[in-house]
């Protein structure tokens, strides 16, 4: 099972200029979460100050009860061993080819023998689909190439935590759904705790568990992926809808004036940048057929239900509604009058959560749900 | 940003200093550290090497000639021409050798170190590293410290058979100097503790030099022009550091090491 990440009123400046407060969130174990935020708004430095890299000004970030901010130097690099970590930009060793960099972690930190090793590196390289490339030197390949390298670099000691710096950055959408799927699929067999920082909208509806956000220097909302995909606030909204309408601006924040001259060129007809309303639940990405069920998919349901009553009401409906009747009657709860009937146990591949926001409609293939088929093309990638 | 959050001038520059004890402190303990990196201390003292030796020879030459004409010409006027050989020999040993030896390693290989380390860290390579728990200081720094003092302090042997070399030439070719004479007062003022000072210096220059340009190399200016002004304030601050040592171990050693013709 993966390792639980306990953040509490982590806080974070670079001199004068604070980047966030207060952050407190809770990575459940073996769950995978997503933080969004719009550009600037500190998600990479709170990855780094997740693996000790920074250091925060106040509060503390426990991993196995091991306090990242403040513990021995000792103590900080044993824990960083249950880390992956994928940068934003592979962060692979220049001077070295693809397999020696997927290697380097084994040969410094297990005593396995070269056979071995190489079991593993070809395993991991053709997992992230570099079979092949082994002798390419990361100068020589594309960004996309350096990136999954380095995923494949980050998965070989088999992490407890995987923390992701937008996976999806400079990755076609294909490539992008391929990596979600990876995740999603890592997760059903390592169990490990995933955090994915992005800001690609399609990857947070469809991936995670949890899902946050940051924005203007504080953590906006963190809970269960129906919280925020129904969320009214504002920021949320404008956020996952991808328009100009709203409270974020070009430079984080806007003032009244121009918020209301864009409503008013907004309500004159002119365009407001995004293409449909993707907010609602869409259904969850599932692993690929033939894996295990996710085990922090389970103890999720069992934990959000015990939580339901304080989960706002679309939320709740649509946590309700994606239960199966069986575990309706286990957890007691009346059957949905939305969904009521016509429902067969849900199970891998089936979409369980789709009808409540969506229109009906099955997906070609996880990780492309549209929420309205009849239109043409994703919210933020469509190039309509 | 350090001269932003500064309220005392100065500040920054305390702050920077201190930094950089911090550095040298934990590359002296990384240095007996295990697993110790044999194949990236080989490879680095090799790079420094090749980057060094021909350029330290080239330079050792003129270094020697010059101390040993100027020396020669005041030692004619004061008609101590006998003891040509014995001041040129104490001069290049004490103080040319190391000296040399120390501007060449900080120009040549260490700035190297600093655009490597430099560019390594803007590319996120020394967080990876470190992520993957790995300690970039002990996998990284600590081989190139080593490489450095022990390439410098070979060097140092070199220029000051070179220089000497150099400086028998010049005297014996240019200023009619006695081979004889030149040769026999060799010992007569230089003494052994001479060549181990010349020595202890190299090293400690080695040392000094790596440390900064690693520093340099860890804590860059943004961006890749960042890397650029590293290596060069890395050197500049090398030199600047590696003179004010001088003085200072020189001063000691002369209180502490009798002469020999006192």
């Amino acid at each position: 099972m993966g390792a639980e990440v306990v953040i509490e009123g982590l806080t974070k400046s670079f001199g004068k200029q604070a980047i966030w407060r207060d952050v407190t969130l809770n990575l459940p174990p073996g769950e995978v979460s997503v933080m969004l935020g719009p550009s600037g708004t500190g998600k990479s430095v709170f990855l780094k100050s997740m693996i000790g890299l920074l250091k925060p000004d106040k509060g503390k970030c426990e991993i196995n009860g091991v306090d990242i901010a403040r513990c021995s130097e000792r103590k900080l690099y044993e824990t960083r061993k249950l880390f992956g970590v994928l940068f934003q930009d592979g962060a692979l060793f220049g001077s070295m080819n693809l397999y020696d960099n997927v290697a380097f972690p084994l040969r410094e930190h297990t005593k396995k023998s070269e056979t071995e090793i190489r079991n593993i590196v070809l395993e991991k390289l053709e997992l992230t689909g570099l079979s092949g490339a082994e002798d390419k030197l990361p100068g020589e390949i594309s960004g996309g190439m350096r990136k999954r390298a380095g995923l494949a670099r980050a998965l070989v000691l088999d992490p407890e935590i995987i923390l992701c710096d937008e996976p999806d950055s400079g990755l076609d959408p294909v490539r992008t759904a391929y990596i979600s799927q990876l995740l999603v699929d890592l997760n059903a067999q390592i169990d490990a705790t995933i955090l994915i920082v992005t800001h690609n909208i399609n990857l947070a509806r469809t991936v995670p568990d949890n899902i946050g956000m940051l924005f203007r220097k504080e953590l906006v909302m963190f809970g269960p992926r129906e919280v925020l995909l129904t969320s009214d606030e504002p920021v949320v909204e404008q956020f996952l809808n991808g328009r100009r309408l709203g409270p974020i601006g070009m430079s984080e924040e806007k003032d009244s004036a121009q918020m209301a001259l864009e409503q008013e060129q907004a309500d004159a007809g002119h365009h407001d940048g995004s293409t449909e309303d993707v907010r609602g639940i869409v259904p969850q990405l599932q692993p690929t057929p033939g894996l295990p069920e996710r085990q922090g998919a389970i103890r999720r349901k069992d934990r959000v239900v015990q939580v339901l009553h304080t989960l706002p009401e679309p939320a709740r409906e649509g946590i309700i509604a994606s239960l199966t009747p069986e575990e309706r009657r286990h957890y007691g709860i009346p059957e949905p009058a939305v969904t009521a009937g016509g429902r067969t146990p849900a199970h891998r591949g089936n979409l369980p959560a789709g009808e409540v926001a969506d229109l009906p409609g099955s997906p070609a293939w996880p990780g492309a749900e549209q929420s309205a088929p009849t239109r043409p093309l994703r919210p933020r990638r469509g190039g309509a | 940003m350090s001269a932003r959050t500064a309220t005392v001038p100065g500040m920054g520059m305390l702050r920077e200093t201190g930094k950089l004890f911090a550095l040298g402190l934990d590359i002296g303990r990384g240095i007996f550290q295990r697993p110790f990196q044999l194949r990236e201390f080989i490879q680095q003292a090799w790079f420094i090497a090749s980057v060094t030796i021909l350029p330290t020879a080239l330079v050792a030459i003129p270094f020697g000639a010059i101390i040993s004409l100027q020396f020669g010409s005041l030692a004619s006027q004061l008609g101590a021409e006998s003891y040509t050989g014995a001041g040129s020999v104490l001069a290049t040993v004490q103080q040319a050798a190391p000296l040399v030896t120390a501007l060449l390693v900080a120009g040549a290989g260490g700035s190297a170190i600093c655009a490597d380390i430099g560019a390594r860290t803007i590319r996120e390579e020394i967080d990876a590293m470190e992520v993957l728990g790995v300690s970039a200081v002990q996998r990284l720094i600590v081989p190139r410290v080593l490489a450095c003092m022990l390439v410098a302090v070979l060097l140092n042997g070199m220029v000051s058979v070179i220089g000497v070399l150099g400086g028998y030439f010049f005297n014996v070719v240019l200023q009619d100097g006695t081979p004889g004479a030149y040769l026999a007062s060799f010992s007569a003022l230089a003494q052994l503790p001479d060549l181990w000072v010349g020595e202890l210096k190299a090293l400690i220059f080695g040392f000094l030099a790596a440390v900064v340009a690693a520093y340099r190399g860890l804590h860059p200016p943004p961006g890749p022009k960042g890397v650029g002004d590293a290596v060069n304030q890395s050197v500049v601050i090398t030199f600047l550091l590696l003179f004010v040592v001088n003085v200072v171990i020189t001063l000691i050693y002369l209180q502490l090491v009798p002469p020999k013709l006192g």
